[in-house]
């Protein structure tokens, strides 16, 4: 039952939200979404150790295809979920009053809030699609509308890109469905029809899925969409696709591909983990040769995400265990690295480093923030990057110890331009654009800080996440 | 049956209506007429005898589906045009003539014999051409409609050439009688150039790719408001046709003629969808959009998987025609107050009117077959019998087919909500128009949440 609330609350605020006078537009959102956010933990706190899917709704929707609308939570639904929950009031929130936003752009964030959540919580292969193209349809309006200059080229690349992925999943799925015993979309029949099939049939589905998931985190090389797509869009938007948006895909191979197609796996798991591995090293490179502070911070999200896709496609509960510890961690940062962004980008109107420095000495609670955000980022022990981290590599390792070594590579990289880009503007001499720099506003705290707070919960008593998703990571990959 | 005899009767009061001086208040009484149709269609579904006239017509469980879908659409049409028609004198003529089409597309969906089917498609067709070229004044509406005649009637011959060569073989026009006779022996070159050229006389009135060349033209040159009923009613009522007679006819044969129309197929999908791309008149995109939409739903006819490809052909059309409509109607708004059919008629509607922004983003987003709208569960139902029946080949290249289509129906979405270079004049639509957009909105949108409410019509 709290599953379907958990959907219904953010599209029925989103619906509301259109009616909602504009001045109140913005309140209205964040309380909508704290609400979700605190029946979410309630349900978290509540959690039962298990592996098995809790809260379950199953309503027969379009009976006569046999597909239904269930939704329920095993251990890592959860975990996203609560992600999702905590960060879309922060994303909210880290509007500022000078822009001008109308209701419409809270009632689509909060309409992609119930589209992420029901693609995390979906038990039922078509639901699970339609949730995955109902998240696409927000994005790309909050893009299309409030994104920068290159915004319709740019979103229309983004949707055609991403909409090709989830057809060929789509195909997939109907392939599945196609073969399980009594035409139905329910997953654990998806998983048997999957199962069942010989490792060639196999082959082919996990290409259309590797589509799908592979462009939306995205992995190397499909990922050309993305850097133009995170610098054009507005700030909220950018945090909405890489905070959130991007676990779908890592979700998606998680629930879908890991248990369904275990013949592939053996197979084509080692491509996938290549390429996510290249992707790794090519994405850090490239950021280290950026000057716009927006898109080296989108390069480095695919470095990231490349060693989370490593991690899970090896396949062992370590590594994918990791990744989804990880995924909360990537999203915090990446959040909160983008708010940075923003808020550097909105007191100096520029991104380029070579014009920053010395924001220290204008700002030093901005300097504080954005060091703890940095060291997450690089994954420093105690922060939550580490945990993450040190269990992808110790998972790529049990399955392949070159490949672990050359993913170990990240760290060192990542330290090199995460901690160059906060030495470059933020200590050193002050240029002339950091001179009128002022100090973090009440507003811009109050979204920093839970994200800190967070930043060292989960480098320091990880286990409270672990030990929920451990259970369902066990059964997940026991096949059953 | 008494749905042929409604609109019948219906058609000839309208006819009437002239002469009686009854203009004013015809509107009311034909949307009522069509409502006691759709009523009385709806309770024929248990009626005995289904046959009528020595089985020259069966009204059975699919007829009834489509001609309810048939009288929807046309109601929907009704509300749509009435403001156009009643700005000219002769407004009576034209009604009557749609409400006869609306007879010949019952009898298309309806047929039991191949000479009913020749009789439908000609009632349907003759009223088409009349009404394409029924803005007397424009140059290119009459070109419209002599265009459409002579393509049309060059396709009826083919197709009447087609209905012969079965005769021939099966010595009868039944449709069960054509079934037995050919499905059980050694089929001779006859028969087998009979389909084909039933085929292509069908895929004529179709307007899929080869034959489709009178369609832009005929689209782009008709009224805004014949446009929507071409790419609405009729092309539900052929694609009724199309299935209901390979169907019945020729599915033991399958494997002869779907190689024949895979590659039609194909050649739809493609050739409409990139040419679609380089229109810049918005009404010309829908033309080609039409056809492109004709390939997606003659793939249910390649993968011949049952009752269920009936029933996608149904779903189909029946939600195609109705975000069409509401793309038809919005661009017969905005032409009306800008002059203009081309894409940049439509910059700044966002600020101008936010309402009809919105219903042709919805419209849009349906046409291109994103979910939840209702076009994205009429193509992934036509996708799921395709793979069922191992077409998953034509399903991937009509899936790409698809994402082109994103492009140009996305290019009006962006056209919507990109500022204008001079501010424009207020958009301003009529109570009945209003209506109509709302529910064909809302019927996209709801009929893509629980499309059982149709599949369960058959």
């Amino acid at each position: 039952m709290q599953t379907a609330i958990l959907i219904l609350i953010p599209f029925i605020a989103a619906l509301a939200q259109l009616f909602v006078p504009r001045k109140y537009g913005k309140r209205f959102a964040i309380s909508a979404s704290l609400l979700a956010f605190v029946v979410c933990l309630v349900t978290f706190i509540q959690f039962p150790v298990s592996g098995d899917y809790q809260y379950v709704t199953d309503v027969p929707w379009i009976a006569s295809l046999g597909i239904h609308f269930k939704v329920g939570m095993d251990g890592i639904s959860m975990l996203l979920v609560l992600l999702t929950t905590f960060l879309v009031p922060l994303i909210i929130l880290s509007v500022v009053q000078s822009e001008t936003r109308t209701p419409v752009f809270y009632s689509l964030i909060l309409f992609m809030e119930m589209a992420l959540i029901g693609v995390f919580v979906s038990l039922d292969g078509f639901l699970f699609y339609i949730f995955w193209e109902l998240a696409l349809i927000p994005i790309y309006f909050i893009c299309l509308l409030w994104g920068g200059e290159h915004k319709v080229r740019v979103t229309l690349k983004f949707f055609i890109y991403t909409l090709a992925g989830s057809l060929f999943m789509l195909v997939a799925l109907v392939y599945l469905y196609l073969h399980t015993a009594s035409y139905t979309f329910e997953i654990g029949e998806l998983y048997k029809a999957g199962r069942s099939l010989d490792a060639p049939t196999q082959g082919i589905l996990f290409l259309f899925f590797f589509l799908a998931f592979g462009i939306k985190m995205p992995v190397f090389p499909l990922h050309t969409w993305q850097p133009d797509t995170y610098t054009e869009a507005p700030t909220q938007g950018t945090m909405l696709l890489s905070g959130i948006m991007l676990k779908m895909g890592i979700y998606g191979v998680i629930r879908w591909m890991l248990p369904m197609l275990p013949l592939a796996l053996q197979q084509y798991g080692d491509y996938a983990m290549w390429l996510a591995v290249i992707g790794v090293i090519y994405a850090s490179i490239i950021a280290i040769t950026r000057s716009d502070i927006k898109r080296l911070i989108a390069y480095s999200s695919i470095a990231h995400v490349g060693l989370i896709a490593a991690g899970v496609f090896a396949g062992n509960a370590i590594g994918v265990q990791g990744g989804i510890i990880q995924m909360l961690s990537h999203g915090i940062n990446v959040v909160g690295l983008f708010f940075i962004v923003d808020i550097i980008q909105r007191r100096t109107n520029t991104r380029k480093i070579g014009s920053l420095g010395g924001i220290r000495q204008q700002a030093p609670f901005f300097a504080t923030a954005f060091i703890i955000l940095t060291l997450g980022a690089v994954a420093l022990p105690l922060t939550d990057g580490f945990v993450g981290e040190f269990l992808l590599i110790n998972g790529i390792y049990i399955y392949k110890p070159a490949m672990a070594v050359v993913a170990g590579f990240t760290i060192i990289l990542g330290a090199v331009y995460m901690l160059r880009t906060y030495q470059r503007t933020t200590l050193g001499e002050t240029s002339v654009e950091s001179e009128k720099f002022f100090d973090l506003t009440p507003n811009e705290k109050a979204v920093l800080i839970p994200l800190l707070i967070l930043v060292i919960v989960i480098g320091i008593w990880p286990n409270i996440f672990l030990k929920v998703s451990e259970p369902a990571v066990t059964k997940l990959l026991s096949g059953n | 049956m008494i749905t042929l005899i409604i609109l019948s009767a219906l058609g000839i009061l309208t006819l009437f209506a002239q002469v009686l001086r009854f203009r004013k208040g015809l509107f009311p009484v034909i949307l009522v007429g069509l409502a006691a149709a759709f009523y009385f269609t709806s309770a024929d579904w248990n009626s005995n005898p289904q046959a009528w006239f020595s089985s020259m017509l069966d009204f059975n469980h699919y007829a009834i589906a489509f001609s309810r879908s048939i009288i929807i659409i046309a109601f929907l049409w009704f509300m749509m045009a009435r403001n156009y028609f009643l700005q000219e004198t002769s407004a009576t003529d034209h009604f009557a003539l749609v409400i006869f089409s609306l007879v010949g597309a019952v009898s298309m969906v309806s047929y039991n014999n191949l000479t009913m089917l020749f009789l439908g498609i000609e009632i349907l067709s003759l009223s088409a051409y009349v009404l394409a070229a029924s803005d007397k004044g424009n140059i290119l509406s009459n070109e419209a409609g002599f265009k459409y005649f002579l393509m049309g009637s060059f396709a009826t011959g083919f197709l009447l050439f087609g209905i012969t060569l079965i005769y021939g073989v099966s010595g009868s026009f039944d449709l069960h009688v054509i079934q037995q006779s050919v499905g059980t022996h050694q089929q001779p070159t006859m028969v087998l150039i009979g389909i084909l050229l039933l085929l292509v006389g069908l895929c004529f009135k179709a307007s899929l790719v080869p034959f489709h060349f009178w369609a832009p033209d005929v689209y782009d040159g008709a009224p805004t408001p014949v446009t929507a009923y071409m790419a609405t009613v009729v092309k539900t009522a052929a694609f009724g046709a199309f299935f209901r007679l390979f169907y019945t006819c020729f599915p033991d044969l399958v494997s002869q003629w779907s190689n024949v129309l895979w590659w039609i197929v194909v050649l739809t999908l493609f050739i409409a969808n990139i040419t679609a791309v380089r229109q810049n008149s918005v009404k010309r995109m829908l033309a080609y959009s039409s056809i492109a939409h004709a390939g997606y739903l003659a793939i249910a006819i390649v993968s011949m998987n049952g009752a269920a490809s009936g029933r996608a052909i149904l779903y189909y059309t029946l939600t195609y025609s109705i975000s069409t409509i509401t793309a038809f109607t919005v661009l017969y708004i905005v032409a009306r107050n800008s002059g203009r059919e081309d894409f940049g008629a439509f910059e700044g509607l966002a600020k101008t009117n936010p309402f009809l922004s919105f219903v042709i983003v919805v419209s849009m987003l349906s046409l291109a077959g994103i979910p939840p709208t209702a076009g994205f569960f009429g193509k992934y139902y036509i996708f799921q019998n395709a793979i069922a029946t191992h077409n998953t080949g034509l399903v991937l290249l009509a899936v790409l087919a698809a994402l082109i289509g994103v492009f140009y129906y996305f290019r009006v979405i962006i056209a919507v909500y990109f500022k204008p270079e001079q501010s424009n004049i207020p958009v301003a639509i009529g109570g009945l128009h209003q209506t109509v957009l709302f529910i064909t909105t809302l019927l996209t949108i709801l009929l893509g949440i629980f499309p059982d409410w149709v599949l369960q019509w058959i």
